[in-house]
């Protein structure tokens, strides 16, 4: 390389080693290597250059040029990374500080108890369907086989709007409306609000009920309690112990209690089992033949089963809620744990 | 029903401890809700004799004894009057404990060493008899523990007998069920009755006028009963299952009631004018005064028990005042009958007398139980007063009481039923154990008979069920039916719903649920018009309070109410939501109209205190855009918001109705502050109530794919200066009517009134995007239809470019 070329070599590095800001480096550039710049001219006096000597010469320019050239996009480079370096130090935030989010709602505990209950027997072959809530005496009482002056009546305490229209006192109607209106198979779920006149700490004068109902030829007690089992399995997990034990209801026979160990002290005994070890969990049975009768079903051609349970009870027990009216205080406070 | 464990025991020999027993009959149908342990509450009581008594040398009212107890004696001063050398009693030992804590001590009186205290019945927390020491039976073992010498100890078992099952509410009924589980032996208590010469038929009479009421009534006379205490046995087993004792004769009607289950009743004869029994229904109107002194006003077809002349009972519920037994009583008229259940239940319920007669009666008894209870009183009064019994019953029994035969079973029909391969020597076992008589009919079937206590059976399906409870419900194996394939799923009520509450809970809504009835001043706090289909609530007839007695007919005071109680705790920021039924009322004799409805509020600031919120307040345009997005994702085909008949309860200048088409589904709008203010809530609240049921019957869940755009849009922005009470959607409405094609939609993103906006005029920010399907739009195709809609706004609404 020629002197002259190192010169200006040795002076672009130097300019360069001493620029601070991108245009500095942007004047460098034009300085060396723009159309007037001095690698330019250097190469424009090339006349001047012995004809032998004249390849090596535009050679020895062309790679100074890429030189530079390189030379100051690293210089370049450099510097914008630096730059970028600082600004991320400047824009540091405080990430511990709250997010932007608008809170998210909540679902009363009793539709999320009702929810999970119609999915698992969504997965059964159930669907759910809907009946009045203000009801004739006929299709909450009559017949569901609970005449008119018949103790089973004291089982509900009800609440009366005229003398043969109350407020259901379980969803158990909507089983005769459905049945009356359609031919086996029959294989629903009916939730709802229900109304008793009672008000404690463990009743309050509504509240929410699920009933089921599966009519179909050749139904025992046996598929009753498989059903229930797995669906409670399912409730309150794989390993819950639960029994069958003898009960009564007017609309089905055989009927069942179905209880399951207890959920706070498994079993040991405790206030909330009432030292029993276990807690009533639903009511079932086979559907009672005169219900059958009374829908214009054959008894000798279809047996079924029916289970009710209540919401809120499911819901204390699972949340380990003690008093039922907080339910519908609707205090945030309460609501929004769940 | 309470169960003394002590007293089962006089019928059947259990010999489980009170818990497995407790276990057994819950797993038999016969749910034992407690059990409750009874045990003395004093210790250090033994029996003694008295050996010597001498009056206290410095105290006339005081005497010094000396008693035996095993092989000590002990010197005790006592200060009662009842007792004589030779006499067995209680004595509290130096270091025994009495009833209330207070422990025995060896001390000194007026100078005499007593080394404890005889004590008496209320002493020792086992009676109330405080009149002197308590004299115990001359057979007790001296020197024993007073606790085991009287086997105070004793387990209650609180069974809840469900209504079916009126024959375990007693002590037999229960020790029937008891021999059943456990196949053993039934001990029935003695029937038999020692008669005196005299013929009940020279004594009285009874006759039934009304038998449909009373098919059954049966009668005994006792003569020359001398009224007094019962004996310990009788008050500690009348106690233990809750019964208070009274005396000797109306104790005993209330221990056989409790034995077998037969309610019975005992008259003082003198009272019973015309020495006469006769039944019937009482007059409308007449008047009675009932045994707990209240005077009863009765309904006509009250069946009421009387003498020649008068009322003295009312049948199977209570008796009289007029007659009732007496200190001075001397001959007693003892009543077992049979009642038609529904008649007492009608009784007692209308005259609010639950009595544990009336109880038993309403669920049936055993019709051919009467007469034995009937001599089981009379032989246990005339054992217990020193009274004889006239001889003969007097049995009026003109209407039968229809017992149940011969009702047929099939085995298959059990299997069937209960999908458990039950042997027929099982059914043939389990229904002996229960006292029916089971008779072949031919292969694998039977006829049987049930005893006449079980009324509850009547049916195969109820034999069925007496064999699945004693076979074992825990042997029945769990299956899944083998039954027809139906799709479950979801209904489209359910999928809208769970859009809604999807929809609200992302936007921050907490779903509540309010009961169904409020308060008939709830209407009055809207201020609904008297022509409002709303005030056509239906009432409840017997509410708990006035403040649940009628249904409501809008969600939003329930909504409102909830705001006020949070801001009782404290809490003014609120947005919620509920679904649930409104209840219009149709009149007489016909259920009400019901609506699914869903109903939103929001109060206080939008967001909870964050660093990044300011204080923002909430308001009108935040609960619309809740609206809007549940009206778009339920694809409702032509939503609008737009005036409609106005709600009196929203503030006039800030409410709409929500449409589909012409269709009204719901409103919108700020609360009026007069409600406000009555609810004496301060803020400003936004309410929203839609019609789900219009919204599930237009509901597609089907969406439909547009093809997406491959050419871009231009958009241009124009402000408008329009009057004030020029609605943004009428703007927006005069640009869509005039069909433009490459119009793609219109945006208002800039309201603004103040500044250098003349008064009473606003400035509208719209934004206009074109676009065309086939290609790319040149400017000015753009320019041209914009400048055709911007015109056409111009013309239509009266607004002017700024």
């Amino acid at each position: 390389m020629t002197g002259e070329l190192e010169l200006l070599r040795d002076q672009a590095e130097a300019e360069l080693g001493k620029a601070g800001s991108e245009e500095e480096i942007q004047a460098i550039r034009t300085r060396y290597l723009g159309r007037k710049g001095l690698l330019t001219g250097l190469l424009r006096n090339i006349a001047h250059v012995a004809p032998e000597d004249r390849p090596g010469f535009g050679k020895e320019c062309n790679e100074l040029k890429e030189a530079i050239s390189s030379k100051v996009d690293q210089v370049l480079d450099r510097l914008v990374s630096s730059q970028r370096e600082q600004a991320i130090l400047r824009e540091q935030i405080d990430v511990t500080l709250p997010g932007r989010a608008v809170r998210q709602g909540r679902l009363h505990p009793v539709t999320q108890i009702r929810d999970e209950i119609c999915r698992i027997f969504a997965g059964l072959g159930f669907s759910v369907v809907e009946g009045p809530e203000i009801e004739l005496d006929y299709y909450n009482f009559e017949a569901l086989n609970i005449p008119k002056d018949h103790p089973a009546r004291d089982m509900q305490d009800t609440f009366y709007v005229e003398d043969n229209i109350v407020l259901r006192t379980h969803t158990s109607p909507v089983q005769v409306r459905i049945m009356e209106k359609t031919r086996p198979p029959v294989r629903i779920l009916s939730p709802g609000r229900v109304y008793r006149r009672d008000s404690d700490v463990s009743h309050t004068p509504m509240f929410h009920q699920i009933e089921g109902l599966l009519v179909d030829r050749g139904v025992s007690f046996g598929d009753l309690k498989g059903v229930l089992t797995v669906f409670l399995r399912q409730m309150f997990g794989d390993d819950t112990a639960l029994r069958f034990r003898p009960s009564f209801f007017p609309f089905t026979e055989p009927s069942a209690e179905v209880d399951i160990r207890c959920v706070m002290c498994s079993g040991r005994g405790c206030r909330v089992c009432g030292q029993s070890g276990w807690l009533e969990i639903l009511g079932s049975g086979m559907v009672d033949p005169e219900v059958f009768k009374n829908v214009g079903y054959d008894p000798e051609e279809f047996t079924g089963f029916a289970f009710g349970l209540g919401l809120e009870r499911i819901a204390m027990l699972k949340f380990g809620i003690s008093d039922i009216r907080l339910f519908f205080e609707n205090d945030l406070r309460f609501l929004e744990q769940f | 029903m309470q169960v003394s464990l002590k007293w089962l025991k006089d019928y059947v020999d259990v010999d489980l401890p009170p818990e497995e027993l407790a276990e057994r009959l819950t797993m038999a149908g016969l749910e034992v809700d407690s059990l409750r342990r009874i045990e003395p509450a004093f210790s250090g009581v033994t029996v003694a004799r008295i050996v010597s008594l001498r009056p206290h040398p410095q105290a006339d009212q005081l005497s010094l004894c000396e008693v035996a107890a095993g092989k000590a004696t002990f010197p005790v001063v006592c200060g009662a009057k009842n007792i004589r050398v030779g006499d067995i009693v209680p004595l509290a030992g130096v270091g025994a404990v009495l009833p209330g804590g207070d422990v025995i001590r060896s001390a000194r009186i007026r100078g005499e060493v007593s080394e404890g205290m005889l004590c008496s019945e209320a002493e020792l927390g086992i009676g109330a008899d405080v009149s002197g020491i308590m004299i115990l039976p001359s057979d007790l073992p001296v020197g024993k523990e007073l606790a085991d010498a009287l086997d105070l100890h004793d387990a209650v078992l609180d069974i809840g007998v469900t209504p079916n099952r009126s024959d375990c509410l007693s002590m037999v009924g229960v020790a029937r069920e008891v021999a059943a589980v456990m196949g053993k032996e039934l001990c029935n208590p003695p029937f038999h009755v020692a008669e005196n010469d005299e013929d009940i038929r020279g004594i009285t009479s009874v006759s039934i006028e009304d038998p449909d009421l009373c098919p059954r009534y049966t009668a005994r006379v006792i003569r020359n009963v001398r009224i007094g205490p019962s004996p310990f046995w009788m008050r500690r087993k009348l106690e233990a299952v809750g019964l208070r004792s009274i005396n000797n004769i109306v104790d005993v009607t209330n221990f056989v009631m409790m034995e077998l289950g037969q309610p019975l009743h005992a008259f003082d004869f003198r009272f019973l004018e015309q020495g006469r029994i006769v039944v019937r229904r009482s007059r409308a109107g007449e008047t009675f005064v009932s045994l707990d002194e209240k005077e009863r006003i009765l309904q006509a077809d009250t069946l009421m028990i009387c003498d020649g002349v008068k009322p003295v009972a009312i049948g199977g519920v209570m008796g009289g005042l007029n007659s009732e037994v007496k200190e001075d009583t001397e001959t007693i008229l003892l009543e077992s009958a049979y009642f038609d259940p529904a008649s007492i239940r009608r009784t007692s319920r209308r005259l609010s007398m639950g009595t544990d007669a009336a109880f038993r009666f309403e669920r049936g008894i055993d019709p051919e139980g009467v007469v034995r209870a009937l001599d089981r009183a009379a032989g246990l009064m005339a054992e217990l007063s020193g009274g004889t019994v006239c001889r003969g019953v007097i049995d009026q029994y003109p209407q039968t009481v229809a017992a149940v035969k011969d009702i047929p079973l099939r085995l298959k029909r059990i299997q069937d039923i209960l999908g458990a391969a039950v042997a027929e020597a099982d059914v043939v076992r389990i229904l002996g154990n229960l006292k029916m008589t089971v008779e072949p009919a031919g292969e694998g079937a039977f006829r049987v008979t049930p005893p006449t206590c079980r009324v509850d059976i009547a049916r195969e399906i109820d034999l069925i069920e007496e064999i699945a409870r004693m076979y074992g419900y825990d042997r029945v194996p769990a299956t899944l039916p083998a039954v027809s394939v139906i799709a479950g799923g979801v209904d489209g009520k359910s999928a809208v719903e769970a859009r809604v509450r999807e929809i609200m809970t992302g936007a921050g809504y907490q779903e509540v649920i309010n009961y169904s009835f409020v308060s008939p001043d709830a209407i009055d706090q809207l201020g609904l018009a008297e022509t409002d289909e709303r005030r056509q609530h239906v009432r409840i007839r017997n509410p708990l309070t006035e403040e649940q007695a009628v249904m409501r007919t809008t969600l939003v005071q329930s909504l409102l109410s909830n705001a006020r109680r949070n801001a009782d705790v404290g809490c003014f920021d609120l947005k919620i939501f509920e679904m649930g039924r409104t209840f219009i009322r149709q009149g007489e004799g016909k259920q009400p109209r019901e609506n699914n409805r869903a109903a939103f509020l929001i109060t206080g600031r939008r967001y909870e205190d964050r660093w990044h919120f300011q204080d923002l307040q909430s308001d009108f345009y935040d609960l619309k855009g809740c609206a809007e997005n549940i009206l778009d994702t339920l694809r409702v085909s032509a939503p609008s918001f737009r005036e409609s008949v106005p709600q009196p309860f929203l503030h006039p200048g800030k409410a709409c109705g929500l449409f589909d088409g012409e269709t009204q589904i719901g409103f919108l709008g700020e609360v009026h502050p007069d409600v406000m203010a009555r609810m004496d809530l301060t803020a400003t609240a936004v309410v929203c109530e839609l019609d789900m049921d219009l919204l599930v019957a237009n509901y597609s869940p089907k969406a439909v794919f547009h093809n997406l755009p491959r050419f871009p849009s231009s958009s241009r922005d124009v402000a408008f200066l329009v009057r004030r009470e020029v609605a943004a959607a009428e703007v927006l409405r005069s640009a869509a009517d005039f069909f433009e094609e490459l119009l793609e939609k219109v945006k208002i993103f800039d309201v603004y009134e103040t500044g250098n906006i003349p008064a009473g005029m606003k400035s509208l920010g719209m934004r206009f995007s074109y676009r065309s399907a086939d290609r790319t739009l040149t400017d000015d195709e753009v320019n041209e239809a914009h400048a055709r809609i911007v015109q056409r706004i111009v013309h239509a609404t009266g607004a002017s470019i700024r």
